[in-house]
């Protein structure tokens, strides 16, 4: 039998009422979770928010955010159990053991401290190494992690470098100190695509050169697919599935994993642009105040119940086309015109009737909606406002949307958090129906959701679309998402459109750079994807 | 030129030019008070014509403007004039007065300041649990006393019953550090508790405010201890109001402390001022006005110049 560096058994987590008991029904966020890890692999966990991923990956430090509390089983880290050690005795482990990599490095660092003083944090209060040692340790990490000017980049703070940086900065903090296990909390979701996979590359690396061993939690299966050596499915808070990683990927045993597998294959027959746009974008240049140009020189057609997706990373501008079409920020040149008509530039000089012909569905549901409205409300107040329907009229029409966006007619009476994010994007969509809009900008619509309820929403958007004949400017940086769903693509990068064009065409090869860069790096599924594509760019950059 | 420098020269500039509004309203303040500086000086014995030459005597028939420049240039020259009721030298009676006003706010800050930032650690630290209760209590009660209260309780105490330390606080010229600090315990220990509250308080709401961050979690998670995690990372990031209230009780300290001076009999600004309001000395009310307002607006100052240094993103930009 091999030597298990982390065994979990019989996982149970809960969350106590403020009385501290933990025996009440749904206050279980985890159960009977078993897993075991050998020294140096990786043990991926994937599901969907709320699945218990990161609950079970805090648990291997015996944490718990808030009033989370383990309440079954045993944790066995290096022969000892830590659900028996107490504050002091869990103390000298974290960070010395075991270590953490936060999702989010731009919450996860200390604003006002250097990061050199950040990363040898941990290995100086376990008195591993004298300062000078560690500094010179963490700068050969650095270098591992192929971070720029790996000497100076600790004297600096962490809003003085990039998100894909920081992130690896903080891969290197949990390295610092040479622990045995480093838990992966979601590292690269916050991250671009082409940031990501660099990223998970270098992780990768470092991995395999320190011989650590890791729980990588993600919701991407194709992520974990680059990375780990086993896989472990969650859902709410249960294990669905184990097993290496070519096994869960290849031959998978459960319906759920199967259908985690088959996320984003939503087919879209793409339809010919007609002669005669709703929306039109002339030479359209946008900055805020002093700032450099933001949007430069766009120019843009979106058909008449069609889908113009607009990708990008993140600072593209994408966003700032959706200002300016909604009238938010006023162009400094160029034009906008809606069914043949220029539109004026604010928000506040256009009429009625060309604000309710565009309407607009953001990313974040939850602060998108007024908390204390309820659903019946929020949806009403469209109606309300552009139509003047009052009464039973106006609850008919309500409830006509929301049996279109596939809500219960009894939900419509709760407030939005009592809804879940996909239900809450529903409501959001229906809000936008309410005007009878012939355009919707739908602003990263799925990208705070998860992938199976992402689906469901660009199938409900798509059916929408059939249906009522409305326009999508379908603002992404997913390229999975825009072939689910686009006619035609733009392809945005430092507010220039770099290739605009049917879906087919801009889709298909020959490609200029940067879509090349922004295809080639959507992870796929297939185990190996991650060294093919380096070795390809790596033949490239040579062959140039 | 960094936009820190900008940000800081900008508060300067406007401190110098609220400290000049200030001059203004004081020296309009005094102006709009019924009768003038003769009148109140002769009394019962003015007759018109002696009114007359007393008022020309002291150059009260020049324009308003004029005699607001004078007095304000006497100010920036350290010429505070003369009072009215004794024709002593208001620079050296002010001279004199803030040294002490000066020692008795630096003794308390020294003693109220740290102990403030301390409990309002040791608060977050056992937050909801019997010490967090407690020091709230405590400090609660402290400042929910009247400051005469504590100062004769403490006087009763340590001045009557166990007779360790003097039970006025007269302070000369001629006395040595040692003997200064002996007087100053006592009114230093009222106001110290008098301010506690307030700064602790605001610790405790400020780095509570700033636990729940992410990075907390990050240094909890490196197995730092529970006070170091508060101490080396919250506390910096919670900084900018706990310098605010802090010096806001500094201004206190300096500014508004009349009823421990009389207490105590303690010789400082606070009494000085409000015996020359009750004689309608004109003159030592005006120098003291404008002396308080800059104290206030420095210290202020002093906070928005801390609150922009200790923002990462001003001190460090990219």
């Amino acid at each position: 039998m091999p030597e298990y560096l982390l065994e979990i058994r019989n996982l149970q987590v809960s969350v106590p009422d403020m009385r501290g008991n933990h025996q009440l029904p749904g206050a279980v966020i985890v159960r009977d979770v078993s897993a075991s890890l050998e020294k140096g692999k990786v043990l991926g966990l994937i599901g969907e928010s709320g699945a218990g991923k990161s609950t079970i990956g805090l648990s291997s430090l015996g944490y718990g955010r808030g009033r989370v509390t383990i309440t079954g089983g045993e944790i066995i880290l290096n022969g000892r159990n830590i659900l028996h050690q107490d504050r002091a005795g869990l103390n000298a482990m974290r960070g010395k053991e075991v270590c953490y990599v936060a999702q989010s490095a731009a919450a996860g660092f200390n604003p006002s401290k250097r990061l050199i003083d950040q990363t040898i944090e941990a290995t100086l209060k376990h008195k591993l190494m004298s300062r000078r040692e560690a500094i010179a340790r963490a700068k050969d990490i650095y270098r591992a992690l192929s971070l720029p000017e790996a000497d100076r980049i600790g004297d600096r703070y962490p809003h003085q470098v990039s998100g894909g940086q920081l992130q690896r900065v903080m891969t290197a903090m949990a390295l610092c100190s040479n622990p045995d296990l480093i838990i992966f909390d979601e590292p690269t979701t916050a991250l671009d695509v082409t940031t990501q996979i660099d990223v998970l590359a270098s992780i990768k690396a470092v991995i395999k050169r320190f011989g650590v061993a890791a729980i990588y939690i993600t919701h991407d299966l194709a992520v974990v697919a680059q990375i780990a050596d086993q896989i472990m499915v969650l859902k709410d808070g249960c294990m669905v599935e184990i097993g290496t990683t070519r096994q869960v990927i290849e031959a998978p045993r459960e319906k759920y994993t199967k259908a985690l597998l088959s996320i984003r294959s939503i087919e879209h027959e793409e339809q010919a642009p007609d002669d005669d746009p709703i929306l039109q974008l002339e030479n359209v240049t946008a900055s805020y105040g002093s700032t450099p140009t933001v949007l430069n020189e766009v120019s843009c057609e979106l058909s008449r119940g069609q889908t113009l997706a607009l990708v990008g990373e993140s600072g593209s501008g994408k966003s700032t086309l959706a200002r300016v079409v909604t009238g938010l920020l006023a162009p400094d040149t160029g034009v906008v015109s809606f069914n043949g008509q220029p539109l004026s530039a604010l928000i506040a000089q256009r009429s009625k009737d060309e604000l309710r012909r565009i309407q607009m569905i953001n990313q974040m549901a939850d602060t998108a909606m007024n908390p204390r409205h309820t659903v019946r409300k929020i949806i009403a107040r469209p109606i309300q406002f552009y139509f003047g329907k009052q009464g039973s009229a106006l609850s008919q029409e309500v409830e006509l949307l929301i049996e279109k966006i596939g809500l219960e007619t009894d939900q419509a009476d709760r407030y939005p958090a009592e809804l879940s994010g996909g239900q809450r994007q529903r409501v959001c969509i229906a809000r936008a129906l309410a005007a009878r809009p012939d355009v919707i900008i739908c602003d990263e619509v799925t990208s705070a959701l998860d992938p199976l309820v992402g689906d469901e929403i660009i199938r409900l958007l798509l059916n929408l679309q059939k249906e009522e004949s409305i326009a999508f400017l379908f603002i992404t940086h997913d390229l999975a998402t825009v072939k689910s769903i686009a006619d035609s693509v733009a392809v945005m990068h430092k507010g220039k459109l770099v290739r605009y064009g049917v879906k087919s065409k801009v889709l298909s090869p020959p490609f200029d750079d940067y879509t090349d860069l922004l295809l080639s790096s959507i992870p796929e599924m297939t185990p190996g994807w991650l060294e093919t594509i380096l070795a390809n760019r790596k033949m490239e950059a040579a062959g140039h | 030129m960094p936009r820190v420098l900008v940000l800081v020269a900008q508060r300067i500039a406007l401190g110098c030019l609220l400290l000049l509004t200030i001059s203004i309203l004081i020296f309009a303040g005094t102006e709009i008070l019924p009768g003038d500086v003769a009148e109140a000086i002769l009394g019962r014995t003015a007759t018109p014509e002696n009114l007359e030459n007393l008022r020309r005597e002291l150059g009260l028939n020049e324009p308003t403007y004029v005699r607001y420049f004078q007095w304000l240039c006497g100010m920036f020259q350290g010429d505070l004039g003369s009072a009215l009721s004794s024709g002593a030298d208001i620079s050296e009676a002010v001279g004199y007065r803030l040294k002490n006003t000066l020692f008795l706010a630096a003794f308390a800050s020294v003693l109220s300041i740290p102990l403030a930032i301390l409990l309002g650690l040791i608060a977050v630290r056992y937050k909801n649990r019997f010490f967090d209760k407690l020091i709230s209590a405590l400090t609660l009660a402290a400042i929910s006393l009247p400051e005469f209260f504590i100062g004769y309780v403490l006087i009763l105490l340590f001045g009557v019953q166990l007779a360790w330390l003097p039970t006025v606080s007269i302070v000369g010229e001629d006395m040595s550090i040692g003997q200064r600090l002996t007087v100053t315990i006592l009114p230093g220990v009222t106001l110290s508790l008098v301010v506690l509250a307030h700064m602790m308080r605001m610790t405790r709401a400020a780095i509570l405010n700033v636990i729940e961050a992410a990075y907390i979690e990050t240094a909890e998670l490196k197995g730092l201890g529970k006070f170091s995690v508060i101490y080396k990372h919250a506390l910096p990031n919670a900084l900018s109001p706990i310098v605010n209230v802090v010096t806001l009780n500094m201004a206190y300290l300096i500014v508004g402390v009349v009823v421990v001076e009389v207490v105590f009999v303690y010789p400082g600004m606070g009494q000085y001022f409000v015996d020359h309001v009750a004689k309608r000395d004109v003159p030592v009310v005006q120098a003291c006005g404008l002396i308080f307002a800059a104290i206030y607006i420095l210290l202020n100052l002093v906070a928005d110049i801390i609150s922009i240094l200790s923002n990462p993103r001003l001190a460090h930009p990219k």
